[in-house]
């Protein structure tokens, strides 16, 4: 089974760690469909992974990721399409002639083995010399920092210990392709912090291909290269987690990304108007339908003191109300009556703020303006 | 606040409050198992001291004279037969139950409980019933040879019954649900995305059945095991049917002992055998796989 059995690995310090990133496969994704009865889990997904990409498939639950990823891993039949890892169709081949490493949400880890066990099993099924296996196992507890803990059963571990095993046995075996399916949605939320950054570690260690499913969008924005947004079983957007959050393509990826408001926009020969008042663009506009919605953010709005600058825009609403939140404070504010929209700025201990009723204008650069059609979504 | 000079110092607040407590909650836990206790002690633990005693205590005084009977070569002869019989069940029961459990385990809820349904209809027929049911099907005119020579298969009706064949198919029948329902039990609770995780490190699905699930159901075909082998060292009526007088296993001999001979002593000390038997098995089985571990609940 490929060259597993001559490389000193991934899992070595030294000359051996270079393996693992020549042999990262770029993935290729081509019109994959995938029905359940009426249900479209996949609805004719195309996406292209580069060879050593930290991928993250992001979406609420029943979008299609799990799905995709399982397509990936070859635990489910899609109706039609093409995965190509490398130049080689997978489709076809069987789980266990894949070579990709997972990480299951729930870890799946072997309950009637120990640690040890666990990690020596895939290296035990692909033949490899007992004294090999020793070495890598030992190697491997240390990459994950359990050094010493082989010998423990799987319900003497802790739940980041757990994960930790389920990590290092997952890429012990050297594979070509990491999956990992919310592998820290079991987590509390401190471990969870810790364990994205030492993913992302190992990940930018062993330059392993990696696809990563979650629905936690603050957990996509810190660990991914690249972030596929997934709603529907159809992919919204694939781009690097800034542009992702300052230039959404979709009404469903600004929502599901950050905090957003909404603010209907005219569009008359090629010029944006919001209430009247004339706006600019950060970028073409995407159509020439006359019903658009402006995108805002609370964070990139900031409650003016005087005239817009020339990269400005600005527009005016009342003040409702003020909530100090310690590190930062959001203001309520209506605009043209019915729409309330949410500013945050940061806290500074000289700030004077205005009166809740008072008038006040709210300024943001050009370049943070997203206009999208309305496409009927919410 | 004043600060005091204690010479001895102050006893932790409440502690002997709270240990009386505590003692009190030991002996309400204990009067509550007090009626199981006497039940087994009285039902169980008092006649087999009795039926020792009777096996060691005859007319003439102290004796060892039961025991010494049982070297002779028929009693040899029944205990073999006995152990090879519930072996023989045994192992048949593995290779048919197994797969059966499997297939109920992995079925949707509607379509397993529909085959659970069927294992465990004979459960509520008479025992009695169901013997003479075999004794119709294989006998030398019964329905199956009648239909083997009907479709002229075999010239001569075979032998199905009134020897070992007969008595090992009724005896697998009979004990087939004893085996099933604690394997199905622990299959039922076997995580099937361990079976993913190991097709996803590399093993194929027949590596995968061997090395992952069927260890993870151990404990539940130990418990399968125990049972079949237990009830089928002791069973009487199955055989006694089945048989024809052929087949003579321990519990028959013991029958004999008392009804033919009225000989108390010597069926004592047959109880006796088989008891301590079955307990050094159990007790072997258990050091083995470690099933009693599971049976007790872990």
């Amino acid at each position: 089974m490929h060259d597993v059995n001559k490389t000193s690995g991934p899992v070595s310090a030294g000359p051996g760690e270079a393996s693992g990133r020549d042999r990262a496969l770029p993935i290729s994704v081509k019109s994959l469909t995938k029905t359940y009865g009426a249900f479209n889990a996949l609805n004719n997904v195309t996406l292209d992974i580069r060879s050593g990409e930290f991928m993250t498939l992001l979406g609420p639950s029943g979008s299609g990721k799990t799905t995709l990823l399982m397509v990936l891993a070859g635990f489910v039949r899609p109706d039609s399409g093409s995965v190509l890892f490398g130049d080689e169709e997978v489709l076809l081949l069987p789980p266990h002639k894949r070579d990709i490493g997972m990480v299951f949400q729930n870890y799946a880890l072997f309950p009637h083995m120990t640690v040890a066990e666990n990690l020596a099993y895939p290296l035990k099924l692909r033949s490899i010399a007992k004294t090999e296996i020793r070495d890598r196992v030992n190697r491997a507890l240390d990459l994950v920092q359990l050094g010493g803990l082989g010998d423990r059963g799987i319900d003497a571990l802790s739940g980041g210990q757990t994960q930790r095993v389920a990590l290092a046995r997952a890429v012990i075996f050297e594979p070509r392709i990491l999956l990992m399916d919310e592998p820290l949605s079991a987590l509390d939320k401190n471990l969870r912090e810790q364990m994205q950054f030492e993913v992302r570690a190992l990940h930018d260690r062993l330059g392993i291909t990696t696809v990563y499913v979650t629905h936690d969008q603050r957990e996509a924005l810190t660990m991914s290269d690249r972030i596929a947004v997934i709603n529907d079983g159809q992919i919204q957007q694939v781009d690097p987690p800034q542009r992702l959050y300052e230039r959404p393509k979709t009404f469903f990826v600004a929502s599901f990304i950050g905090e957003t408001y909404r603010l209907p926009v005219d569009i008359a020969n090629g010029i944006a108007s919001l209430f009247g008042q004339p706006i600019k663009a950060g970028g073409p506009l995407e159509s020439t339908n006359p019903q658009q919605a402006l995108i805002l953010r609370p964070e990139m709005l900031h409650i003016a003191e005087g005239n817009p600058g020339p990269d400005e825009n600005q527009m005016t609403g009342t003040l409702r109300q003020t909530v100090f939140q310690g590190d930062s404070i959001v203001s309520y504010i209506s605009i043209h009556g019915d729409h309330e929209i949410a500013v945050r700025s940061q806290h500074r201990s000289n700030q004077t703020l205005p009166e809740p009723g008072s008038q006040v204008r709210l300024s943001w650069l050009i370049q943070d303006t997203v206009i999208l059609p309305e496409d009927g979504q919410t | 606040m004043t600060i005091t000079e204690h010479t001895t110092p102050e006893p932790p607040m409440n502690k002997r409050a709270l240990e009386k407590q505590a003692r009190a909650q030991q002996r309400n836990e204990l009067s509550l198992s007090l009626p199981a206790f006497i039940l087994v002690g009285s039902l169980v633990l008092v006649p087999i001291g009795w039926l020792f005693w009777l096996s060691i205590y005859g007319s003439d005084g102290f004796t060892a004279e039961n025991y010494v009977r049982l070297l002779h070569p028929s009693y040899k002869k029944t205990l073999i037969t006995t152990f090879e019989l519930a072996f023989l069940v045994t192992g048949l029961c593995i290779l048919l139950g197994y797969p059966l459990a499997y297939l109920a385990s992995q079925l949707k809820p509607r379509m397993a409980s529909l085959v659970l349904l069927c294992v465990l209809f004979p459960f509520w027929t008479s025992l009695l019933v169901r013997t003479y049911a075999w004794l119709v099907l294989l006998q030398r005119r019964g329905v199956i040879n009648t239909w083997l020579m009907d479709m002229g298969l075999i010239d001569a009706p075979l032998k199905l019954v009134h020897n070992f064949t007969g008595t090992t198919i009724g005896m697998v029948h009979i004990m087939l649900p004893f085996f099933i329902l604690p394997l199905y039990a622990s299959m039922k609770t076997v995580d099937l995305s361990l079976m993913k995780a190991a097709s996803n490190l590399g093993a194929s699905p027949v590596k995968a059945f061997w090395q992952v699930y069927v260890p993870l159901t151990l404990s539940g075909l130990g418990a399968g095991v125990i049972l079949v082998f237990v009830l089928s060292l002791g069973f009487y009526v199955t055989p006694a049917l089945l048989g024809g007088g052929r087949v003579m296993m321990w519990a028959m001999q013991i029958e004999r002992s008392m009804a033919v001979y009225a000989d108390w002593g010597a069926a004592s000390a047959l109880g006796v055998v088989l008891l301590v038997m079955t307990l050094g098995i159990l007790w072997a089985f258990a050091r083995l796989t470690g099933a009693l571990s599971s049976v007790e609940g872990k």
